[in-house]
C-alpha cells in the first residue's frame, strides 16, 4: 500500500505561504501603516530639524537625508518580519505547518517574500516624501528606481537576520524592542544623517564598520553619477552573503525550536 | 493488504530538564481503532501526542506510523496523518475558505483539486454560510470544526485530536462527537487525548491512562472499569436484628466482603451476574430489604483510583 502523496516543491510551498501572508495584509491593511508613517514622519522631522545645521539649508540636506531615511525605513520594515514570525510561532499555527509534508523553509521564506511588499511600500513612502519636500535627484527616475531596488534587496537580506532573532526570542515584544535598538544603532552610527568626517575617531571607526554606511554611500553615488559603482556591487554581494549565511541558520533555529 | 499497526510506540521517553514528562511509554494502535489517551492535566498526554506527530523530538524510544519511523522518515510519517491541536491551529486573520485553500495547496493538491476539496469540506462541516467571514467572528465550535476540516483535507488514514472538545459548550460537544463517529465509520483510525471521562467512554475503543508521564493502564473502557471492581450494590436491611445474618451469608455463600454501617450494606460484586443470585439468596432467607441501589463502575472511578494528578 503506497500512499505517498506528491507533496509539492519548495518554490510552490513558499509561494503558497507568501500568498497566505499577503492575504493577511489585504484583510487588514492597517498592518502597513507603520512602514508608511515612519519614513514620512522622520523625513519631514529630520529634514527640517537638521537641514540648516548640517547642510546650511533643508534643500541642500535632502541628497544626504533621503538615502538615510530610505535605509532606516528598510531596516524597520525588515524588523517587522521577525516579530510577525514570533507571533505566528506563539499562535500554534506553526504546529500545523510543521506537521505538513512540506519543506521546512517554506513558512519562513513565505513570510519574508510577502514582506517584500512592506519593503517596497516603505521605499516608495520615503522617496515620495523626499520628492514632496523638494528633493530632485539630477540623474533622473532610472537611477532612483535602481536605488530603490538596491535598498529593498538589502532590506530583504537583513530581514533574514530579524527572522532569526524572531525565532530565538521569547516574545514578539522582545523582538520589537531588540529590533528597535538594532535599527537605531545601525542608522545613527552611520553616514545616514551626518557626514562621517565630523565624528571623533572612535565613532568614525564604528560608522565605517557599519554595513549600512556602505549601502547609503552606494545609493548616493548612484544618484550622483547615474552609474552602478563598484560600491553598489559590493553591497549586492554583501546582501547575498547575509542570505546565504542566515537562511540556513534560520531553518536550523526553526527545526530546533521545539 | 498489510496487517501492520497504525502506530507502534516503544519505550518513549522525554525529559524537560529534571522533569520526566513522558516516562518509558509503549503501546500500539490498531488500524480502524479509536484510541484514547486519558489523564489529568500535565500528565504527559499532549507531550506524547506532540512526539508522535513529529512536533517534538523524543529523548529515546521509537515511534512508527504505518511502519514509518518518525525519526528517520519524518516526511513519510507526516504524510500519513492529520492533526487537530488543542488550540485551534488555523489562521485567525484570513477566512475559512482561504484557510482550506492554503492548507490544501500546502498538502500538495493542485489549484483545481484544492478548490473542489475546499467546497466539499465547507459543506461537510456546515461552514458554507461563514466561508468568507473573518475567523475573528467565528464561535469556538465553528473554529474547531474548521480546524478539523483542515486536518481532513488529504483524507488521512490516521487522525490526531488533541482535546477536541475542551472549552466547547455541551451542544457543540455532542456535534463534535457525532462528527468523530462519522470519521470512524469511514474507516479512519483516531487517537484522541481528553481529560473528559465520558468522552473517552463514549468514543474510544481502547484507552491508555497516563499519569505523571507513565502509562498506568491500558484496555477497553470495560476492562478498565473491571479493574477497579465490579458492580456496586447497596441496600438497607429493614430488620436490624438480621444484619449479622446477612453479613455471614454474603461472606460464606458468595465470599463477598460487605461494608456494614448500622443496617446499611455496601458491597462490590466480584462476578458478573452475581446480582440476581445475591438477591435470590436474601429472598430465600426471608430478609426484606429497601433502598436498593445498583451502580456500574464509571470511568470516573478508574480515573480516581489510577491517577494522582499534579495536586
Amino acid at each position: 500500500m503506497d500512499v505517498q502523496k506528491h507533496s509539492g516543491n519548495i518554490i510552490m510551498n513558499t509561494s503558497t505561504m507568501a500568498y497566505r501572508n499577503l492575504l493577511k495584509t489585504i484583510h487588514d491593511p492597517d498592518r502597513l501603516m507603520d512602514v508608511i508613517i515612519q519614513p514620512v514622519l522622520f523625513m519631514i522631522m529630520f529634514g527640517y530639524l537638521f537641514g540648516g545645521a548640517i547642510s546650511g539649508s533643508v534643500k541642500a540636506y535632502l541628497p544626504t537625508i533621503v538615502p538615510g531615511i530610505l535605509m532606516q525605513a528598510m531596516l524597520s520594515a525588515a524588523s517587522g518580519s521577525g516579530s510577525q514570525i514570533r507571533e505566528d510561532l506563539d499562535s500554534g499555527i506553526y504546529d500545523r505547518f510543521k506537521s505538513l509534508p512540506m519543506a521546512h523553509i517554506a513558512p519562513l521564506a513565505g513570510q519574508l517574500f510577502a514582506d517584500i511588499l512592506r519593503l517596497v511600500i516603505a521605499a516608495t513612502a520615503s522617496l515620495a516624501t523626499g520628492y514632496l519636500i523638494g528633493w530632485r535627484p539630477e540623474t533622473g527616475f532610472g537611477s532612483v528606481l535602481v536605488c530603490a531596488l538596491l535598498a529593498v534587496f538589502t532590506g530583504w537580506s537583513m530581514s533574514w537576520i530579524f527572522a532569526l532573532l524572531g525565532l530565538l526570542s521569547k516574545s514578539a515584544s522582545t523582538v520589537q524592542s531588540f529590533s528597535l535598538m538594532i535599527m537605531l544603532v545601525l542608522t545613527f552610527v552611520s553616514n545616514a544623517f551626518i557626514p562621517i568626517h565630523s565624528l571623533n575617531s572612535v565613532m568614525r571607526f564604528l560608522a565605517y564598520m557599519n554595513p549600512i554606511t556602505y549601502v547609503i554611500t552606494a545609493i548616493r553615488q548612484i544618484l550622483a553619477t547615474g552609474t552602478l559603482t563598484h560600491e553598489a556591487l559590493l553591497v549586492l554581494l554583501f546582501g547575498l552573503l547575509v542570505v546565504v549565511i542566515f537562511a540556513p541558520l534560520t531553518v536550523l533555529a526553526y527545526n530546533h525550536n521545539n | 493488504m498489510t496487517n501492520e499497526n497504525a502506530i507502534e510506540i516503544k519505550n518513549l521517553t522525554k525529559k524537560f530538564g529534571d522533569n520526566i514528562a513522558v516516562n518509558d511509554i509503549s503501546f500500539d494502535v490498531k488500524p480502524g481503532e479509536v484510541f484514547g489517551l486519558l489523564g489529568p492535566n500535565g500528565a504527559g498526554k499532549t507531550t506524547t501526542l506532540r512526539m508522535i506527530t513529529t512536533l517534538l523530538k523524543q529523548d529515546s524510544g521509537t515511534i512508527k506510523i504505518f511502519g514509518h519511523d518518525t525519526a528517520k522518515e519524518g516526511k513519510d510519517a507526516r504524510s500519513m496523518f492529520g492533526l487537530t491541536g488543542q488550540y485551534a491551529s488555523v489562521d485567525e486573520d484570513i477566512t475559512a475558505r482561504e484557510n482550506l485553500m492554503i492548507f490544501s495547496r500546502l498538502n500538495g493538491l493542485t489549484r483545481a483539486q484544492s478548490k473542489q476539496r475546499t467546497e466539499e469540506l465547507l459543506s461537510e462541516f456546515s461552514l458554507e454560510n461563514s466561508a468568507d467571514k473573518n475567523l475573528k467572528d467565528f464561535s469556538g465550535g465553528m473554529r474547531r470544526r474548521l480546524d478539523l476540516a483542515v486536518s481532513l483535507i488529504t483524507r488521512p488514514a490516521l487522525i490526531f485530536l488533541d482535546e477536541p472538545t475542551t472549552g466547547l459548550d455541551p451542544r457543540t460537544r455532542l456535534q463534535m462527537w457525532e462528527t468523530i463517529r462519522q470519521l470512524v465509520k469511514q474507516g479512519s483510525t483516531i487517537i484522541l487525548t481528553t481529560q473528559y471521562l465520558d468522552e473517552a467512554d463514549q468514543l474510544a475503543d481502547r484507552i491508555a491512562v497516563i499519569d505523571h508521564g507513565k502509562l498506568v493502564k491500558i484496555g477497553t473502557p470495560e476492562e478498565l472499569k473491571q479493574c477497579v471492581g465490579g458492580t456496586k450494590l447497596k441496600f438497607v436491611v429493614d430488620d436490624d436484628g438480621k444484619i449479622q445474618e446477612v453479613e455471614n451469608m454474603l461472606n460464606k455463600q458468595f465470599s463477598l466482603n460487605p461494608k456494614v454501617t448500622d443496617n446499611k450494606v455496601d458491597l462490590i460484586l466480584n462476578k458478573k451476574n452475581q446480582l440476581v443470585a445475591v438477591l435470590n439468596a436474601l429472598d430465600e432467607d426471608n430478609i426484606s430489604t429497601s433502598h436498593l441501589v445498583v451502580e456500574e463502575p464509571s470511568l470516573d472511578d478508574v480515573f480516581m483510583s489510577l491517577t494522582v494528578g499534579k495536586n
